[in-house]
């Protein structure tokens, strides 16, 4: 997952490209004409300290390496935000970012 | 006895207990996510999510979207709004499997701003729906497509 936070006057602009295969589950594998099972994240959660600032939540519809930007109030340069997503499987990832 | 008889039920009761924590867990950490996105039709995704499906047309929110998407699989959607206290804001594109795209929620202090690229199956409407006072407020577009986004 990528994350870049950057401050513009009093809002931090945050961008989110997470790695992830978004499989809707409908599609199926050309080689043995099977469906390929669903995997897609479900929610991604972004916090500054310890306050959710934001929570996206997708369905199948969201494109293969979800992309997510949105901005919020409250932030200073070197403040960490944590991200993390989860998707259908349960599998989860986090990663850190320092507002710059 | 009896108090062995006690000590017995009382470890059987924690179990017991113990594994219903456990199995019901996963799903607390799930249910977040709502039904919503797994409907087929937009009032009852609108229903599941909102508890209504009563949308009222405002321009006030800015909907971004290419009128002919090339490539169904990637389409850039973005949704600004000026209206107070948005909640939530959400994305719907009528004839896709699922009509429910992305559900995003705003907390204070966070702009009613978004950006998101989506999947869509072929030309349709797509709707932005926001979420504020109570009220849902939407704005839609048609989107052309050349080459639809579900196929393998």
């Amino acid at each position: 997952m990528k994350v870049k936070a950057k401050m513009k006057k009093e809002l931090v602009i945050v961008k989110v490209l997470a790695k992830h295969p978004m499989e809707t589950g409908m599609r199926k594998d050309k080689k043995t004409d099977e469906l390929i099972p669903a995997k897609y994240i479900q929610e991604l959660i972004c916090k500054h300290q310890d306050k959710v600032v934001f929570e996206a939540n997708f369905g199948r519809a969201v494109s293969k390496n979800p992309y997510v930007a949105f901005s919020f109030k409250g932030g200073q340069p070197g403040d960490t935000l944590s991200l993390t997503w989860v998707d259908n499987t349960g599998e989860t990832k986090a990663v850190e970012a320092t507002i710059k | 006895m009896q108090d062995k008889r006690r000590l017995l039920l009382k470890s059987v009761l924690g179990f017991t207990a113990m594994v219903a924590a456990v199995t019901v867990m996963p799903k607390l950490a799930m249910a977040k996510w709502s039904k919503a996105f797994d409907v087929e039709s937009m009032d009852e995704a609108l229903n599941d999510l909102y508890g209504s499906n009563e949308l009222i047309t405002d321009d006030r929110i800015t909907f971004k979207i290419p009128e002919i998407a090339e490539n169904g699989a990637v389409v850039p959607v973005s949704v600004k709004t000026d209206i107070p206290n948005v909640r939530t804001i959400s994305i719907f594109a009528d004839k896709n499997p699922q009509p429910l795209a992305a559900s995003f929620k705003i907390p204070e202090g966070t702009e009613a701003n978004i950006s998101v690229r989506i999947r869509l199956g072929e030309t349709m409407i797509v709707k932005a729906v926001v979420e504020a006072d109570g009220k849902l407020y939407t704005t839609e577009k048609e989107v052309k497509v050349t080459i639809g986004g579900c196929g393998g």
